[in-house]
């Protein structure tokens, strides 16, 4: 079940630009510079935190780390209820929204890092600057997914469950207890399971964040690996990297599981032959004296309270759409004021964009050339080494399930804890930096293939290969006429979330401060970071726009399209 | 409360129209209809005819474009407080436990703990369901599911208990024992319900549950005719009385062969309706053909067939409709009869059948529109989504991508029109696309 669910996000199956998506970039534009213009006056030089190499300081860094996330997931929650209710709701939200999330969940989230750090830091004090930066980064990075899966599962609630819920007179809050919630709970969860692996990555990146005189550390796990790597501890590099894996398994098993076990009850059917998720410490939980006392004492109670009060409030409407013209007129008036305040904006973007001199423009196309090269490059090694061990592995059930846990933590490992620790050893092969980016991609991407191939080869009914068998087929009609076919679609969608991981790997791969020194490459990414080095804010911001443009244009005219016609033609349903 | 003349329920020229582009499409047509107290009324209808909207139009859940609705002689504002209905899927939680699901109605209308409990344990039992309270919906077989979903319906005491098609995702048995249990607690009085409208395709429930049944047609969905069911309970579906009185509603149904112009109706976007293809398998037309040239005289009762061939009495009148537009049967009073032309296609070989049914499905408007259209085309083809814009102007966009689903496998069937998925175009088969047609089959490989 994990391997499918996990990594089976379906995409939108609308492709090319539209007005929205416009709407949506100019207004990444208007905040980037906003940010831009907030940054002229963060200070000069920062100074990071002192970082303790001693084991018993993990404890501390580790739970700094874990508070950083689950802030962030609060507020990607709290932000999903909001906002995807609206877009639900409201046709006119819906229209803008859509095209909103759908741009920001393919644009790379790294790439804001640098704006993010600077503005904030510029405002607030050092400590808190970094803090908050950090956590804006991870819920920028484990916000859409669930948005957009919040939303789908609200639109995609049965008509007959609504509208049983209108004639018995479920209000406002107990459909969403009763009805939304629960049908929503286990794409939610798997979705937050997504968000949080994704988030590691990028609080890892902003724990460790440096450049130039401004160094915007945070005390956490992912310092600790970046110091221990300065100084070339290796047992304190083993001791970070123990307790990050620790750390992770811990949520794994004690959170997450039990919950997916938990979970179950949700699903809307049961589905004879999938095995339901199990877990130790739900069986645990479910046997605990202690459990069970809190559970009818005092969570239950208070949950029967909390619903009187609440349908006391809120009253059943007496329609099944009420309320959105009112709605929808009072967003109309916050569209045009949102409006104008983008025109505005866009205008003053425009205005600091025209400083960049040509010659730097004419620099970001090679420097855009390397970095896609990068990226490319990455895919492709990825995809010559999964695609074969991924059919290995899935076409042997056993073997699937053995490794299924030994897979998850190494791919739960974020490539960016990792980075430090690497990059002295990749910076000694031929190539230098260059070609130790790629590695340092592919680092953090190849999981989303590997995971993607083995969801795909397990899936492939096993009527089409004992056909395959039957008819004697040799390797190579085996590969061409059931399995690649077979893959495509799951090969396209690893490929989507890979690529989209390796553009954001690149701001931290391409320049690297190590030894006291920085060292760069050619590439956007590189850019990004020089810029915010050497405080160039028309650059960064220039540099920042093209690299978004390019992912969001690669994602909507190949990658969208080349997911279509794999769907259409290739699914095997 | 009034209680004027006992009417409960009161609709007064309710119309339904949805708007499609410029195009208006009347999903219900004036609309009249009352329910009284201590009535048990039938809805009958073929699917598509607008039964379903109208339950939802009568239990507020959604407003019509026309007309008024009373209840109690005052006119319904939102979702009726005194209504309850019992769903074809069930709609129960599934994360809901069985006493749950019960409980949940009366939550919301803020009924305390205890006297929840009291009730809704009350009523499973009342229902059957002694024993299951604690067990999820999903454990339960499709019948015992319904009853808790009537069990759900009865725990807010509705004076209008609304059923919309509950019996037809159930098994045979199931729905037998159902409807038996919810006769007698209707009957009997055990329940505080003033009025049962069930809506249902199936006519033999109607007649067998119902004191008056309302039988509808569609496009426009209207009410055709009414009919008053003075059969004594418990009635038994064996008796001639019972088999007579669902003879008449079949024939009440079925409608009458009409003459040819009439019943082919005109081409998409000429005056005039067009009349819209049954959506129907080929195979299943040939088993109906089949089966009545095996039968005396070759004509039957449709009732009688419904039971015989095991299906459900709408997709049968789907099939007596398709026959009949083809020529291959007429109908008249709740019979059918085949024509000689449906002898000769239930006798004759795969490659006969085809090039009979090419020559008939030529002769339809909407396929001479459509081979039209395709003529005038680039190299003959047309993208499905182009034909399917063209047939919106006659139909709403879900029925015109049904009519093109049909359209298009009635014409491959035929030989008459070529489709490639993946390219989704729509051609017509170049051995035919003259006026010949007799070289179809042999054309072939």
């Amino acid at each position: 079940m994990g391997f499918v669910r996990l990594f089976d996000i379906r995409q939108p199956r609308r492709g090319g630009l539209g007005p929205g998506d416009l709407v949506a970039l100019v207004t990444l534009a208007v905040l980037l510079y906003g940010g831009v213009h907030l940054a002229l006056d963060a200070p000069r030089r920062i100074d990071g935190p002192d970082i303790s190499l001693a084991p018993g300081a993990l404890p501390w860094y580790a739970s700094l780390s874990l508070a950083r996330m689950a802030a962030a997931y609060l507020l990607s929650i709290l932000f999903t209820f909001a906002c995807g209710s609206l877009a639900a709701s409201s046709r006119t939200a819906e229209r803008f929204l859509l095209p909103a999330l759908d741009v920001l969940q393919s644009v790379p989230i790294l790439s804001f890092l640098p704006v993010v750090l600077l503005s904030f830091s510029a405002v607030l004090p050092q400590g808190v600057a970094a803090e908050l930066a950090s956590i804006v980064l991870i819920f920028t990075s484990q916000v859409w997914n669930l948005t957009f899966a919040w939303y789908q599962s609200l639109t995609t609630i049965p008509t007959e469950l609504r509208e049983a819920s209108a004639i018995f007179r479920l209000g406002r809050w107990m459909r969403f207890r009763v009805l939304e919630l629960p049908f929503a709970a286990i794409t939610l969860l798997w979705n937050s399971m997504m968000s949080w692996a994704g988030g590691w990555f990028f609080l890892m990146a902003a724990e460790i964040f440096t450049v130039g005189e401004r160094d915007f550390r945070l005390p956490g796990l992912g310092s600790y690996l970046k110091e221990a790597a300065r100084q070339g501890d290796l047992s304190a590099t083993l001791w970070g990297l123990g307790t990050l894996v620790l750390l992770i398994t811990v949520l794994d098993q004690l959170v997450w599981r039990p919950l997916v076990a938990w979970a179950d009850r949700f699903k809307l059917e049961s589905v004879g032959g999938e095995t339901p998720a199990t877990s130790w410490a739900l069986r645990a939980a479910k046997r605990s004296l202690a459990v069970d006392w809190l559970r009818n004492r005092i969570v239950r109670p208070m949950l029967e309270r909390l619903d009187a009060a609440l349908i006391a409030r809120h009253s059943a409407e007496d329609r099944l759409d009420g309320g959105v013209t009112r709605r929808s007129r009072r967003l109309w008036l916050l569209g045009v004021g949102a409006g104008l305040l983008l025109a505005y904006g866009a205008v003053r973007a425009a205005m600091l964009l025209s400083l960049v001199p040509t010659a730097e423009w004419a620099s970001l196309v090679p420097a855009l050339a390397a970095t896609l090269g990068r990226v490319l490059a990455a895919l492709v090694i990825a995809v010559l080494w999964t695609v074969p061990v991924g059919v290995w592995i899935g076409s042997r059930p056993r073997v699937a399930a053995a490794m299924q846990p030994m897979v998850q933590v190494a791919a739960s490992v974020p490539a960016t804890a990792l980075f430090p620790v690497l990059v002295s050893a990749l910076l000694h092969m031929p190539g230098g930096l260059s070609a130790a980016a790629i590695g340092l991609m592919l680092l953090g991407t190849q999981w989303y293939l590997l995971f993607n191939v083995i969801a795909g080869t397990t899936a492939i009914p096993r009527d089409l290969q004992y056909t395959t068998a039957l008819l004697q087929f040799g390797p190579v009609d085996r590969w061409r006429t059931l399995l690649l076919p077979a893959l495509l679609p799951y090969l396209v969608t690893g490929a989507l979330t890979a690529a989209g991981g390796a553009w954001n790997a690149s701001i931290v791969a391409e320049y690297v401060e190590f030894g006291g020194q920085s060292v760069h490459t050619v590439g956007v990414g590189a850019r990004i970071a020089e810029a915010t080095a050497a405080g160039d804010y028309p650059l960064l911001l220039a540099a920042t726009l093209t690299m978004v443009l390019t992912v969001v244009a690669f994602n909507r005219l190949l990658w969208r399209r080349l997911y279509r016609v794999a769907e259409a033609r290739f699914r095997i349903d | 409360m009034t209680n004027r003349n006992g009417t409960l329920v009161e609709l007064r020229r309710v119309s339904q129209r949805y708007q499609s582009g410029e195009r208006t499409f009347t999903a219900l047509r004036e609309i009249d209809l009352s329910i009284r107290e201590g009535e048990f009324v039938g809805l009958l209808g073929p699917s598509g005819c607008g039964k379903s909207t109208l339950l939802r139009i009568i239990t507020g859940l959604q407003a019509s474009t026309d007309g008024q609705v009373l209840y109690r002689g005052s006119p319904l504002r939102g979702i009726n407080p005194h209504a309850a209905i019992v769903f074809q899927t069930m709609a129960l939680f599934p994360w809901l436990t069985v006493q749950q699901n019960v409980e949940i109605a009366l939550k919301a209308r803020g009924v305390p703990r205890e006297e929840r409990a009291t009730r809704a344990v009350a009523l499973l039992d009342k229902v059957g369901l002694d024993g299951f309270e604690s067990a999820y919906p999903r454990e339960l077989s499709g019948g015992m599911r319904q009853k808790v979903g009537f069990a759900r319906a009865m725990a807010v005491e509705p004076e209008l208990l609304c059923l919309d098609e509950p019996f037809s995702a159930l098994d045979v048995l199931s729905a037998d024992t159902l409807r038996a249990e919810l006769l007698e607690l209707w009957t009997s009085g055990a329940i505080p319900t003033r009025a049962i409208l069930l809506v249902t395709h199936n006519i033999e429930e109607a007649v067998f549950l119902a004191d008056r049944v309302i039988v509808m047609e569609k496009d426009p969905g209207r009410v055709v005719s009414e009919l008053p069911i003075e059969l004594p309970h418990p009635r038994h579906r064996r008796s001639p009385e019972f088999a007579s009185v669902v003879d008449r509603v079949y024939g009440l149904l079925a409608g009458q062969t009409q003459p040819e112009h009439v019943e082919l109706g005109t081409a998409p976007g000429e005056p005039g309706r067009t009349r819209a293809l049954p959506h129907i398998t080929i195979n299943d037309l040939s088993g109906l053909l089949e089966h009545l040239a095996g039968l005396p005289r070759s004509e039957a009762d449709l009732y009688r067939i419904a039971s015989e061939l095991k299906i459900d009495s709408d997709h049968l009148l789907r099939l007596a409709e398709a026959a009949e537009l083809l020529g291959f049967a007429t109908i008249a009073r709740g019979d059918i009869a085949l024509t000689p032309l449906g002898e000769t296609f239930a006798d004759a070989s795969i490659l006969a059948r085809k090039e009979i049914f090419a020559s008939r499905t030529r002769r339809l408007p909407i396929y001479r529109w459509l081979s039209a259209l395709l003529q005038a085309a680039d190299r003959q083809q047309l993208k499905a989504g182009v034909i399917q814009r063209a047939l919106e102007i006659e139909f709403p966009p879900a029925e015109a991508a049904r009519q093109l689903d049909t359209l298009v496998s009635w014409g491959r069937y035929a030989e008459l029109l070529g489709y490639d998925d993946s390219s989704e175009l729509i051609s017509l088969e170049s051995a035919v696309s003259g006026d010949g047609g007799a070289a179809t089959a042999q054309s072939r490989p």
